[in-house]
């Protein structure tokens, strides 16, 4: 039986699933108000209750994200500051993007194009630094610029109405970004690309077995022989009940992220010869 | 036997006054006879039989008239000549002319030969209203008579025995084609149909009755510069209020592109402005005019909530006004910079000075409108833009190289088994 792994603590995954249910909640409950124009936004409002119930989910879902934003945050800052994990703000544990990112990148593209071989990488690959900074960002702005709508009565004492223009348009900018981003590019780096597909359940599990980490992640393998590590995250296999929990929840959210995505690209592209009436 | 008696048991002289009398009797008799004739008695006497009908065109026409009909019509009192002129003698002519109510009615003929009914008419029309046509013919009753054709609630069944017909419209040309139907379903309709409404408005209130014109043309009580005038003999207060408002103002002094009554409610099936439907159809109507001013309120929370078909949120109306709109120059506009915070804190409570300067039609298109708005829309176009151009061939290249790669390990497999085969068959040999 092949050895596992731990990549993911439980505190990372049970942030990620806080994420997965919030980001699904919000987009599903804002989206038909950016695109009021669809069909589908117009059945999917008034079958969800209506512009106002429609509210009171994207402003609960707002909560939890802002929540599982805080937490993560906290959990940051813990380990910085007060374990000194030094190396989670930088070095190869860290998701702060590092001049090797960038040869990787180089060799990840030469690769594409038939130039070079497939190149290996450490932790953390460039690709899902990408991802972490995008969700990230994209937190901190929609964020921000949500909750200035929310209590546009406060913030209209602090700022000029016309914040509250800017304020929705990047809302809804950021957040065509961001949906865009998860349901295209997240879904295939991480789960739908030719070696991953369906899906990869490492981020529910929180296990990589001992082929898949010398296979993907050589450096960090070697590195964390040489530093004498490798049996500090030693893992039991993850069990039938884990990993098929894994493959309902994540199969159900990566369903539902794609046909928001499909529904997104629809109103995008089919309604732009809509007149806007 | 009895006659024979008595002009034999006479004396000469009496015989000969006798067939004096006679003669003249029958001398006379087309007159007398004639007299008989034209009485409604003697009129009846067929035409009052159940069953008396006639072929005309290979149809049968029943020719039958009810006494109590005749007698309780507002003609009750008159002889059938009195409109069946052209009857002398009986037996009658198998066809009759048309009676002519002008010989009475000289007032509602000219206006009638005048409106659009009366010049389709004497062009030779025949499925064109008569005066029979929408008053009955020997049923005829006072149009105050409830059971009138004409009367306020009949008369949107009679005027819609045409105008509910789409082939006819077709045939005359009429851009309306349904408007019973619309009118039936109108808020004017409903209080007519379902309440009994005499106030309720119905073809005539609006149309007039004898006078009736295409709305395209000036003379017509629904033309353009009539329209306020007309819906304003009842909706006086509202007509008060339009008058003074820019759209009214506009209309009166000749704007062709000024909406009149007619322009946002529609001519027949006028809503209740409760309904949610009419809430969200006159903020398109608005469009029609403004499109400008609805493109940009789709863009904000505003426009937002109701495209998706939800009314509590501000639509046109609940800043702009809806008879008493005024330009935002007019001082007295709700919109107008010393109202707007009133008119916002109608739903936004906290709304001041500051607040207000909130732009219910930005436009992240137009740099002086708002410029901060401008770039960071232009930003952001750029920041989707980049970021999907990148990704997206990153992603592309990625999908390309896996699939490459996979072909070719499954290309290496089977070309090494099929080597590898070989290599046993010579073996073998």
């Amino acid at each position: 039986m092949s050895k596992y792994y731990f990549r993911f603590s439980l505190s990372h995954r049970l942030l990620h699933g806080l994420l997965i249910l919030s980001f699904l909640g919000l987009v599903a409950t804002g989206m038909p108000l950016r695109y009021n124009q669809a069909p589908w936004a117009v059945a999917l409002s008034h079958t969800l209750g209506g512009f106002r119930v429609m509210g009171f989910f994207h402003r609960t879902f707002a909560i939890l994200l802002t929540l599982c934003f805080l937490l993560h945050l906290a959990l940051v800052l813990y380990r910085g500051w007060i374990r000194k994990q030094w190396k989670i703000l930088w070095g190869p544990d860290s998701l702060v993007p590092q001049p090797t990112d960038l040869i990787d990148f180089y060799q990840h593209i030469r690769w594409f194009i038939g130039f070079g071989p497939k190149p290996v990488f450490d932790r953390f690959t460039y690709w899902e630094k990408f991802d972490y900074w995008a969700v990230f960002w994209g937190m901190a702005i929609i964020g921000t610029s949500g909750f200035v709508l929310w209590f546009h009565g406060f913030f209209s004492r602090l700022f000029p109405g016309w914040l509250f223009n800017v304020a929705l348009l990047i809302h809804g900018e950021e957040a065509l970004l961001a949906a865009g981003f998860i349901f295209a590019i997240h879904f295939f780096n991480s789960h739908l690309r030719p070696g991953k597909f369906p899906m990869d359940l490492v981020i529910f599990t929180g296990r990589l077995s001992e082929e898949e980490l010398c296979e993907e992640r050589p450096y960090e393998y070697g590195r964390l022989q040489k530093e004498g590590l490798l049996e500090s995250l030693q893992a039991d296999p993850p069990p039938l009940w884990m990993k098929n929990l894994s493959r309902i929840l994540g199969g159900v959210s990566v369903a539902i992220g794609l046909l928001l995505f499909i529904l997104i690209l629809f109103a995008v592209f089919m309604g732009r010869n809509a007149v806007h009436v | 036997m009895r006659l024979t008696n008595i002009t034999f048991g006479f004396a000469r002289w009496k015989r000969t006054l006798f067939w004096l009398a006679l003669s003249s009797v029958c001398f006379l008799s087309p007159y007398i006879l004639r007299a008989q004739a034209t009485s409604k008695e003697m009129c009846l006497s067929c035409h009052g039989v159940q069953g008396l009908e006639k072929v005309r065109d290979g149809k049968s026409v029943s020719l039958y008239i009810p006494e109590e009909t005749l007698s309780r019509s507002a003609h009750g009192a008159l002889e059938c000549v009195a409109c069946h002129a052209d009857i002398s003698e009986i037996p009658h002519a198998s066809e009759l002319q048309p009676p002519q109510c002008s010989s009475c009615h000289a007032d509602a003929s000219r206006d009638y030969a005048e409106s659009v009914h009366g010049t389709a008419y004497a062009r030779g029309a025949k499925d064109v209203a008569t005066c029979s046509a929408c008053h009955g013919n020997h049923n005829i009753l006072p149009a105050k008579n409830p059971d009138s054709q004409v009367y306020p609630l009949n008369l949107p069944r009679t005027c819609g025995g045409c105008h509910g017909d789409p082939e006819l419209a077709k045939r005359h040309s009429i851009p309306v084609t349904n408007a019973y139907q619309l009118y039936m379903d109108s808020i004017h309709g409903q209080a007519l149909t379902r309440s009994g409404l005499l106030v309720a408005a119905q073809c005539l209130s609006c149309h007039g009755s004898h006078r009736i014109f295409p709305a395209s043309d000036p003379r017509s009580t629904v033309h353009r510069t009539h329209t306020p005038d007309t819906c304003g003999n009842c909706h006086v207060g509202v007509l008060k209020t339009f008058t003074s408002s820019i759209h009214g103002r506009e209309a009166k002094a000749g704007n062709p592109a000024a909406p009149v009554c007619a322009n946002c409610h529609t001519a027949h099936q006028i809503k209740r402005v409760e309904m949610d439907s009419w809430k969200l159809e006159i903020v398109r109507e608005c469009g029609t005019c403004h499109a400008e001013s609805l493109r940009t309120y789709r863009d904000t929370f505003h426009g937002q909530v109701t495209a998706l078909g939800f009314t509590r949120v501000a639509r046109c109306s609940d800043c702009h006004g809806s008879h008493d709109i005024l330009a935002i120059s007019d001082p007295d506009s709700s919109v107008a910079p010393s109202r707007i915070v009133g008119t916002c804190r109608k739903c936004h409570s906290s709304a001041n000075a500051s607040f207000v300067k909130y732009d219910p039609h930005a436009d992240p298109h137009k740099r002086a409108r708002n410029p901060v708005l401008y770039y960071t829309a232009r930003f952001m176009t750029w920041l989707l833009a980049g970021v999907f151009g990148f990704f997206g061939l990153h992603t592309i290249l990625w999908a390309g190289r896996s699939f490459l790669e996979r072909h070719r390990e499954n290309h290496h497999h089977s070309g090494s088994a099929s080597s590898q085969a070989t290599n046993a068959e010579e073996g073998k040999k």
